[in-house]
């Protein structure tokens, strides 16, 4: 098993896109951090100018300019970064849980569990997620916890069913008769014997959950359901619609920049983490 | 063949059950009661009272639960709370608008997603081949909504290229209406499609058939067009028709913006308003719409592929 980590890291390792998106992940992580504990961008709520005042370059919490508050846009967008990372954290530590146990218990044991677990994701995942994420985000009010809920449990499903599939393969194989044949039981054939050889699958779909996380996050905010009273992305874009016939691009400008570049690098990272991982496509790299 | 279509027809009825059950559990039991947020802060108790008894809320929770199952069935979801018309006419009416933007957009999408994938996939692993693999990462890490935006100011405000927004019954007249979001709709979805498509095709490319046409002297267009493309197609139909429901649903951000008074539109000014009843209606139309399309999907795979028969 070591030997297979050590491989997907080197593996990782010459793919230099793949470590600046590391590198760009992880600084969007510190910069979230320090906002968070107060040493960056603070306050973000104070006037420091003139209503929408344009871009200048006087000094750096200018250089995206103001709002209709006179506050800095680039200390919001910064601020930004620890909505996004904390939704995209937290919905993973949620869904997460619940794809691998619900997964592996019905590719597991097979039969009439199987049977009712798959009846369960296949009736969440025909409700269109959009709508599910709206309808809880709805129903539980607004704030940010809606948002964590209402993304963590719409997005476990793929994960199960990816989960499933790998577990219907292992549970017949040699080793797992073999763990079997020395007295271990049916929770430790699934979690100690069975689970780290699936866990790369868990590793790809959290760098997907996040940047899913990320976008489902902005549109929720945009359409009123998301965070409150603090800066998001969404919600400086859902500004940004009245603002722009009076000619006010920075707002806009700055969310879709912060964005961008998490998205891409989660997106860059995850096709590096599948090629590195996924043995199954190793013999065509 | 017949037997497959009841079989497939008998495994909706859980899943349609399921799909009520929990809808309802969301917006009865988990939700709590949602006429205060439909009346308001000042509202007297007498108001909510009425309020609550016009919605059926009253009942026992068992009762309420037959209620919704009637509205499903007879397809009455009772009046909107905030326009006060009848939601079933609400929705009839926008599935058509839906789909006027939708069709147009979901064919473009579709096409030019395989055009660019088919000319990369005669580039690869060139640098053309590459830089247009970058460009599709990079337009699918911006978000859906900074291309509506941007879009609309620049093209439609500043520009002047397309009305800002708005919608005409007439089709013909509509069409200047749906050009800009069906454009912004490809633009979005270009990114992702050439990237899948592209694999597609490459997973052909180097199939042993490939390398024996290419054999018998076949120049690469030939090879591309006559035996990868033919084949290339099975994969992207299934991925096509996957979406197809969602079609239906069309872009909820896209109609609100532009004025197009389809089911996303809808569901958009219900949640401004806290709509409830219309809200709790359109999740339930467009989930049951959802699995509506994918029975039609699968029988019509059943048709056209006689191996799904022995499943």
């Amino acid at each position: 098993m070591n030997s297979l980590w050590v491989d997907a890291w080197n593996r990782l390792k010459q793919e230099k896109l793949a470590l600046f998106s590391l590198g760009i992940i992880l600084l969007y992580s510190l910069i979230a951090l320090a906002a968070k504990l107060g040493f960056l961008a603070t306050p973000w709520d104070v006037e420091i100018g003139a209503a929408y005042s344009p871009p200048s370059l006087e000094s750096l919490k200018h250089i995206f300019g103001t709002d209709i508050f006179g506050r800095s846009v680039l200390y919001k967008a910064l601020h930004g970064t620890r909505v996004a990372m904390s939704v995209g954290l937290v919905s993973a530590l949620i869904a997460t849980p619940i794809g691998v146990v619900l997964g592996s218990v019905a590719g597991y044991f097979g039969g009439k569990i199987d049977e009712a677990i798959v009846w369960f994701y296949t009736t969440i995942s025909s409700i269109p997620s959009i709508m599910l994420l709206i309808a809880i985000a709805y129903v539980l009010g607004k704030g940010i916890y809606s948002v964590y809920i209402a993304l963590g449990v719409t997005s476990w499903v793929s994960l199960a069913r990816l989960i499933r599939g790998e577990f219907m393969k292992h549970k017949t194989r040699e080793y797992v008769i073999a763990a079997e044949s020395i007295g271990a039981n049916h929770l430790k054939r699934i979690f100690k014997h069975i689970f780290p050889n699936v866990i790369h699958i868990v590793i790809i779909n959290v760098s997907l959950q996040f940047q899913i996380a990320i976008k489902s996050e902005v549109i929720l905010s945009y359409l009123g359901l998301g965070v409150q009273g603090q800066p998001s992305w969404g919600v400086m874009i859902d500004d940004a619609k009245l603002e722009l016939a009076r000619g006010v691009w920075w707002q806009l400008t700055a969310a879709t920049i912060g964005m961008f570049f998490v998205v891409l690098a989660f997106n860059i990272l995850g096709d590096a983490l599948r090629d590195a991982l996924d043995p199954k496509l190793k013999s065509r790299a | 063949m017949i037997t497959y279509i009841i079989r497939r027809l008998i495994y909706t009825i859980p899943i349609l059950l399921g799909v009520a059950f929990i809808i309802f559990t969301l917006f009865n039991l988990v939700g709590g009661d949602p006429t205060y947020q439909m009346l308001g802060k000042h509202a007297t108790v007498s108001q909510i009272e009425e309020l609550r008894h016009e919605l059926g809320l009253d009942k026992p929770q068992y009762l309420q639960f037959v209620d919704y199952l009637k509205q499903i069935v007879t397809f009455d979801f009772g009046r909107s709370y905030a326009t006060k018309q009848r939601i079933s006419n609400m929705i009839l009416n926008g599935i058509p608008a839906s789909l006027s933007l939708a069709i147009p957009a979901f064919i473009g999408e579709t096409f030019l997603g395989l055009a660019l994938a088919l000319f990369v996939a005669f580039f690869r692993g060139t640098f053309l081949d590459r830089t247009v693999v970058v460009f599709c990462v990079v337009g699918m890490s911006v978000s859906a909504l900074a291309y509506i935006l941007f879009g609309q100011y620049v093209l439609a405000y500043w520009l002047g290229l397309f009305p800002i927004s708005g919608y005409d019954p007439d089709p013909l007249l509509r069409l200047q209406y749906i050009a800009l979001p069906a454009l912004i709709w490809i633009t979005v979805s270009l990114g992702i499609n050439v990237r899948v498509f592209r694999t597609f095709v490459l997973d052909e490319i180097n199939q042993d058939y490939v390398r024996t046409a290419r054999a018998k002297g076949l120049n690469e267009i030939r090879t591309l067009f006559k035996h990868v493309l033919k084949n290339a197609l099975i994969p992207v139909i299934t991925y096509v028709v996957i979406q197809i429901p969602f079609l239906i649903t069309g872009s909820f951000l896209l109609e609100s913006f532009f004025g197009i008074p389809g089911l996303g539109s809808i569901t958009i000014d219900a949640i401004h308003n806290s709509d409830f009843p219309v809200i709790k209606a359109m999740t339930t139309i467009e989930t049951f719409l959802f699995i509506f399309a994918n029975l039609i999907t699968d029988v019509l795979y059943g048709v056209v592929d006689p191996r799904i028969k022995f499943k």
